[in-house]
């Protein structure tokens, strides 16, 4: 076995040194009955590396992956180029293979990084600052939630209906778990939230920008809402999307969160992903996570970065904590940082242009395919199409064409069973959007 | 100091910030070019953006900048990383590769479930091995880190209580004072109160206090086994025994599942749930400081609450199980950390039945080789064998000396190894806590005591050399007040 590289004679030598006649008997403070014999567990045998690899490729194979297919699913993930610096910088061992940056000494190359993350993170939502990143965007948006009841000292929060699904049930099991109202603001009539005003007593008000439906909402009416009622505004935002649209912190948004996948995060089935978290200064000190900061030499000038504000976290602080996270989603928040870079501002509103460029052509041509849409709010890179089929039936239609069409939306919202949801990012062309119109119209037919 | 090994940082000039680099008109990626017609952006979008200050910079210029910044960081493939509970191994290179294919890589979350057979035959795979190697009647693995999966044990005991009434009588977390920092603050967000279960001088759990501490309001003990003290509970079972007959439930908190691997099974000891965390023990990078990945393990009594959906076996096929009515719902968005499991799973395949033991049985061999080795300049907190991790005290030369642990840990730094864990357990005076793992060689075991060895003869000789170090590395100690004081978390153009 090549990753334990000990030698009979150096188990002897050490066994001898420790005084020790066998490794058992390093064992003899674990009851007897509690241990099992070595090789006795009900495992599959060892494989070798080659056969590993090949095992491995084998089972890959199973699954149709998007290099198999044209992908206009998006609900939230996204199929994005991701610039071949990202993948050379990422695997580099000593960032890989590094922990929290504890001794900020022998990690000054990781947390200059993420403060350059904080820095463009908090640039593109418009925000003060931002912290070291999250889980993913469900559970950021559940931390901020949570922030909202310790800044407000109420437990109910309000959330929009046209926010993710899956985020909304993620701050459903938090909210359960703290004893936190939920109060949940309709948005199934044209597809944005129709009244961001809510009853009295919320902590916050949350939506997404643009939210689950493609819908950009209109914040400056959620940010007044939120004030009448003493409470935080929390936008889920897309980072792309804010390379265009105004900027969340232009509204007064207080906490801005969200996916940071489409900086070049790979989809890996939504693991790992990398939750974004921005806020507005005066709350720095109940933001949950890490946050790197800038300092100098104790007993020199030189500049240098540390983790910051600690006294908010888990180690010091145990059950007083902001929050009990202590890992992160460091090495995808490198990634994003790379990607951020790589593209520079020209280059991530390209990427963002060409996404709408895309989204309005192919709005027109599956319309004129045979579906209609079935929102006709402003929208970024997603639309829904409500279909004269079924949206599963015709989704499984295309995907025998090599077409992952979408998401049908039955399944998350009970009247919105005739509707499928449609991303179109940077890397669908001209000619695929073609192909996928003119396959509808024959599924529709 | 001239013969002793180890690897030292080269001298840099001082980084500059990328925003420092940028200049107007450079991109580092050629990005897609739209070939669809143009659009009037402020017609299809309403206002938008003003300034994006993202910085410009050529992609030469970009990779130098990182591999510059990479040159300043510590990572175990450029040394010896004896964290003490955070089980530094290397991570194997082949699991990279594996986890780069494109049938795992390319998969969107939310694509039909039928066309992913093969990731869900990774995950029932990482399951089941789990299963084998815990004990535990289920694994879940949709946390995402290990505090994660600390919560989500606690919600599943939550809603446990609640199904048979008790709910809201049962309040109150057991936490023993050498727990980790994650344990109360994961009990507080599940809204239990904690109450600390002191520790004995031996190093176990106080069965007088936690005896005095259950009743029926006790939801939870939540117990490191082997502790952070690096010791095996030796009393584990009637632990166990006790808090169930007090209707409550027992946690196991994993950090130190390295020491158990393929020796002794944590579902045989009495636990009804458990977090593992296999960016620890099951190798996949920990990518300074993240993606965690964090499993959890239970027993059937629980089963009913997992978080759906639900990754198990019916009529032969691997399924996506949504149906499930008592679940606690969604704790992350998707899968878990999809390419972390493939990862795992390559690594619990390359060591297979025959090899597994070989895991634990070397970690603890390196870890009782260290104290073995280290025990006259620096005695353990306790006189018993040591599990995966060492934890000794550096009391005297502070006594002594004026030489704190923390001093000892950044003149390691000059030496070129990346130090122990300091101050935890809080319960241990000037602690350090070295966990070598099983992936470090003799000869690397030998040079690091020798350099702590003379360490310590340096803290009575000449101590202001560990007063002042580090001073090999790009920056000597810094103001850690000052950061605080001074916040300064983003750069801003006008500086």
């Amino acid at each position: 076995m090549p990753y334990i590289p000990h030698t009979d004679a150096d188990r002897a030598e050490m066994l001898a040194t420790i005084g020790a006649q066998s490794i058992d008997e390093l064992f003899r403070e674990i009851p007897a009955n509690l241990r099992v014999a070595p090789g006795s567990l009900d495992l599959p045998p060892a494989l070798d590396e080659h056969r590993l690899m090949a095992h491995l490729w084998e089972i890959s194979k199973k699954n149709v992956n998007l290099a198999d297919v044209t992908c206009f699913l998006g609900a939230g993930i996204y199929d994005r180029y991701i610039p071949a610096s990202v993948g050379a910088v990422i695997s580099r061992g000593e960032f890989l293979t590094a922990y929290t940056p504890y001794q900020p000494e022998a990690s000054q190359g990781y947390l200059q990084a993420i403060y350059e993350f904080q820095t463009m993170t908090a640039e593109l939502y418009g925000m003060d600052l931002a912290n070291a990143s999250m889980y993913d965007g469900a559970t950021s948006m559940a931390e901020a939630a949570i922030m909202s009841t310790s800044i407000k000292k109420r437990d109910k929060v309000a959330v929009s209906e046209a926010v993710h699904p899956h985020y909304r049930q993620v701050l459903e099991t938090y909210c359960w778990s703290m004893g936190i109202e939920i109060v949940v603001l309709p948005a199934l009539e044209a597809g944005a939230t129709k009244d961001y005003s809510t009853a009295e007593g919320v902590s916050s008000v949350i939506v997404q920008y643009p939210n689950f439906f493609g819908t950009i909402e209109d914040l400056a009416a959620a940010r007044k809402a939120a004030t009448e009622k003493d409470a935080l505004l929390i936008v889920v935002a897309d980072p792309v999307a804010c390379a265009l649209l105004k900027t969340p912190g232009s509204f007064g948004a207080d906490i801005v969160v969200g996916e940071g996948q489409p900086l070049g995060v790979a989809m890996g089935l939504g693991g790992p992903m990398v939750g974004l978290f921005a806020c507005k200064k005066e709350f720095i000190r109940q933001i949950p996570g890490r946050i790197v900061g800038r300092t100098k030499e104790a007993h020199g000038d030189k500049p240098g970065y540390v983790m910051t504000l600690r006294t908010r976290e888990q180690d010091i602080r145990r059950e007083k904590a902001t929050s009990n996270i202590c890992t992160n989603e460091a090495l995808m928040a490198l990634a994003a940082t790379v990607y951020m870079i790589a593209l520079g501002k020209n280059g991530l509103k390209q990427v963002a242009t060409t996404s709408v460029r895309n989204t309005q052509y192919a709005i027109q041509q599956l319309t004129a395919a045979g579906a209609t849409l079935k929102y006709t709010g402003k929208s970024f890179d997603e639309f829904v199409l409500e279909l004269p089929k079924d949206p599963t039936f015709v989704r499984d239609e295309l995907l025998k064409r090599n077409i992952l069409a979408g998401l049908p939306l039955g399944p998350y919202y009970a009247t919105l069973t005739k509707c499928l949801l449609v991303a179109v990012t940077e890397l669908r062309s001209k000619d695929e959007i073609d192909t996928f119109a003119s396959a509808l119209a024959e599924v529709l037919k | 100091m001239s013969n002793l090994k180890g690897f030292r940082m080269k001298r840099m000039p001082e980084p500059q910030l990328i925003f420092e680099q940028s200049s107007p008109g450079r991109i580092g990626c050629n990005v897609p070019v739209a070939d669809t017609p143009e659009v009037d952006l402020s017609a299809v979008l309403g206002d938008l953006r003003e300034e994006l200050n993202l910085p410009e910079v050529g992609e030469l210029d970009l990779l130098r900048h990182f591999t510059r910044l990479s040159h300043i960081n510590y990572g175990i493939e450029t040394g010896f990383y004896p964290l003490g509970s955070c089980t530094m191994k290397y991570n194997p290179k082949i699991n990279e590769k594996t986890a780069g294919l494109p049938g795992f890589a390319n998969l969107h979350p939310m694509q039909p479930v039928a066309t992913i057979p093969g990731a869900l035959e990774i995950l029932i795979g990482v399951q089941e091995m789990l299963i084998a190697i815990t004990g535990f009647d289920e694994i879940t693995l949709q946390p995402l880190a290990g505090a994660h999966g600390e919560m989500t044990c606690l919600m599943l005991i939550k809603a446990y209580h609640e199904s048979r009434g008790e709910g809201k009588q049962r309040h109150i977390v057991l936490v023993p004072d050498s727990a980790h920092g994650t344990n109360p603050a994961s009990a507080a967000r599940c809204g239990y109160d904690v109450r600390p279960i002191p520790t004995t001088e031996e190093g176990n759990t106080d069965l007088v206090a936690l005896a005095a501490a259950l009743d029926d309001s006790v939801a939870a003990l939540m117990l490191t086994n082997p502790s952070t003290l690096g010791l095996f509970e030796p009393n584990i079972e009637q632990i166990c025994e006790m808090v169930h007959a007090a209707g409550g439930q027992v946690f196991c908190d994993g950090a130190n599942m390295n020491a158990m691997v393929g020796t002794t099974r944590p579902g045989d000891h009495g636990f009804d749930c458990m977090h593992l965390n296999l960016h620890k023990t099951f190798s996949t990078p920990h990518g300074g400081g993240g993606p965690g990945c964090g499993a959890i393990g239970l027993k059937s009594h629980l089963e009913p609450f997992l978080p759906a959906p639900v990754i198990r076996r019916s009529e032969g096929k691997v399924i996506a199980d949504t149906d499930r009515p008592s679940t606690i719902g969604r704790v992350s968005g998707f899968y878990g950390q999809f390419l972390m499991e493939v990862r795992a799973y390559t690594y619990l395949r390359a060591f297979g039945k025959e090899y597994m033991a070989d895991i634990s049985r070397h970690a603890v061999l390196n870890a009782n080789y260290v104290r073995a080795r280290l025990k006259d300049v620096l005695p353990p907190a306790h006189d018993r064998p040591c599990m995966h991790e060492c934890i000794l005290t550096a009391e005297k030369y502070k006594k002594e000396n004026g030489i704190r642990a923390l001093d000892i840990s950044k003149r390691l730094i000059d030496y070129g190894f990346h130090p122990p864990t300091n101050y935890f357990p809080l319960i241990v005076p000037e602690c350090l806590m070295i966990e070598p793992t099983e992936t470090e060689n003799k000869e690397t075991l030998d040079d690091f005591c020798d350099v702590m060895i003379e360490i310590c003869r340096e803290a009575v000789e000449s101590p202001d050399l560990l007063h002042d170090a580090p001073s090999t590395q790009i920056v000597g100690r810094l103001d850690e007040t000052a950061a605080v004081k001074n916040l300064d978390v983003r750069w801003w153009p006008s500086k």
